[in-house]
């Protein structure tokens, strides 16, 4: 159990310091920046509290913010990924979500895709829709979720390659 | 009583995430107010810290790019100092002086986002405060928005909120300099009125204006890449190529202009009349 809070802080602060020292200025294409950091919804445990995931959700997002002069943008769109990370679990993984030891480490390689890819759909989506607001470039907006979305996609799948627990 | 509670429990989730998410929307419209608190921004002690030590070790890949531009900006100002007509003596008493200018460093840049800030190593113990002007040696780069103690916030000109008098150098059209979000190198001057025959041509240099309290008159800014007219064709849209490489940045100056608390007091004062 406090192994798994040490792991989650060793995350929290990697992915934040991976995000704001790395990521942020990798400025693919011009202006294109993966936001790995999401990966943490992704390594967090099923079966933990959910409310408890929201928070802390906020707390990452919050953090990213500080950090990217963004206000609250990241926030606001990590904490409706964590919101929807259950209804997508269920869609994604079904049944096997009710097994009491079932893990994310232990589902087939393209539910954990899938997974992945939905929650930085809902991610970004929420992320760009907001930045909306201040903003009156629809097409480039739009041209902007697509391309952040897929090397997001790719970074994220990579990192978790290189970090996943071996599989025994 | 009862069933209010358990309406809470049973949506807590709901409920905390509707909670957060106003909290976020408030900070973010709040924020988006020029002028308005911006408290959570990169100046703060843990971001800036953090930055701090980080641009401390990279500092170093960039060093021969940052004194070849040094050098090359001592040429230029040599260049100057030898050919003035006439002969001079240096000012020694600095306080008559309008301007003060401090050197600092860039520590965070950022220059994808639709609005961009910029993180300095400067703060109010070096007596940086808002709307004091930072430059580099090649040409303009924003305004202090914010500062705390030991950092500052720079309101890139890549930045929708930014507007900075310019005109075009030996003239004295004047428009204001604004930035349409697409492209990090080009920059957009707007207002200047229509005139026949045409005052400017593509590849003119763009410097700062006198109308400004911030930046002195005459810093560079960048050079006419397009000229268009607006739809009503009375007034010009001009993109400008800048000077400086916003993707690479390092040392900066930070101006004070010492007349600029008279200025604003004498325009508050005409505006109240």
């Amino acid at each position: 159990m406090t192994d798994n809070y040490i792991m989650g802080a060793i995350r929290f602060i990697g992915l934040v310091l991976a995000q704001v020292l790395v990521f942020n200025h990798l400025n693919i294409l011009g202006s294109i920046n993966p936001m790995v950091y999401i990966l943490f919804l992704f390594w967090y445990p099923v079966q933990e509290n959910r409310t408890a995931l929201i928070a802390i959700a906020f707390a990452l997002g919050f953090t990213v913010d500080l950090f990217s002069d963004t206000m609250a943008l990241h926030a606001a769109a990590s904490i409706t990924a964590a919101y929807f990370r259950f209804p997508i679990m269920r869609f994604v993984f079904g049944v096997n979500l009710e097994f009491q030891n079932f893990r994310i480490s232990g589902a087939t390689r393209v539910q954990q895709l899938s997974f992945l890819a939905l929650l930085i759909g809902v991610h970004h989506l929420a992320f760009f829709s907001l930045e909306i607001f201040s903003l009156s470039n629809l097409l480039l907006i739009l041209k902007r979720i697509v391309l952040t979305g897929i090397s997001t996609f790719i970074f994220s799948t990579l990192l978790s390659a290189l970090f996943s627990r071996r599989k025994t | 009583m009862q069933r209010i509670i358990n309406f809470i429990l049973r949506n807590k989730n709901t409920l905390l995430y509707a909670l957060l998410l106003l909290i976020s929307l408030f900070l973010t419209i709040q924020n988006n107010d020029y002028h308005r608190a911006r408290y959570f921004n990169s100046a703060n002690w843990l971001s800036g810290t953090i930055y701090n030590s980080y641009t401390e070790v990279t500092q170093y890949f960039d060093l021969k790019a940052h004194r070849d531009a040094l050098l090359e900006e001592n040429t230029r100002l040599k260049e100057q100092l030898y050919n003035r007509p006439y002969p001079y003596t240096v000012e020694m008493d600095t306080s008559s002086l309008d301007y003060e200018v401090l050197s600092g460093r860039v520590i965070k840049n950022s220059y994808a986002n639709p609005d961009n800030y910029i993180t300095i190593n400067r703060g109010s113990r070096d007596s940086v405060v808002q709307d004091m002007g930072v430059i580099t040696s090649r040409g303009i780069l924003g305004i202090v928005e914010r500062s705390s103690s030991n950092f500052a916030s720079v309101q890139s000109v890549l930045n929708s909120k930014s507007n900075i008098n310019a005109k075009i150098l030996h003239t004295d059209y004047f428009g204001s300099l604004t930035w349409d979000q697409k492209d990090f190198r080009i920059v957009q001057l707007e207002d200047i009125p229509r005139l026949t025959p045409d005052p400017m041509k593509v590849g003119d240099t763009i410097v700062t204006g006198a109308m400004s309290s911030i930046f002195p008159e005459n810093i560079p800014i960048g050079t006419i890449v397009k000229i268009d007219l607006n739809q009503a064709q009375s007034l010009y849209e001009i993109d400008v190529r800048l000077f400086n490489d916003m993707t690479n940045l390092g040392q900066v100056y930070i101006i004070r202009n010492r007349k600029r608390p008279e200025i604003l007091s004498l325009e508050n004062e005409t505006a109240d009349d």
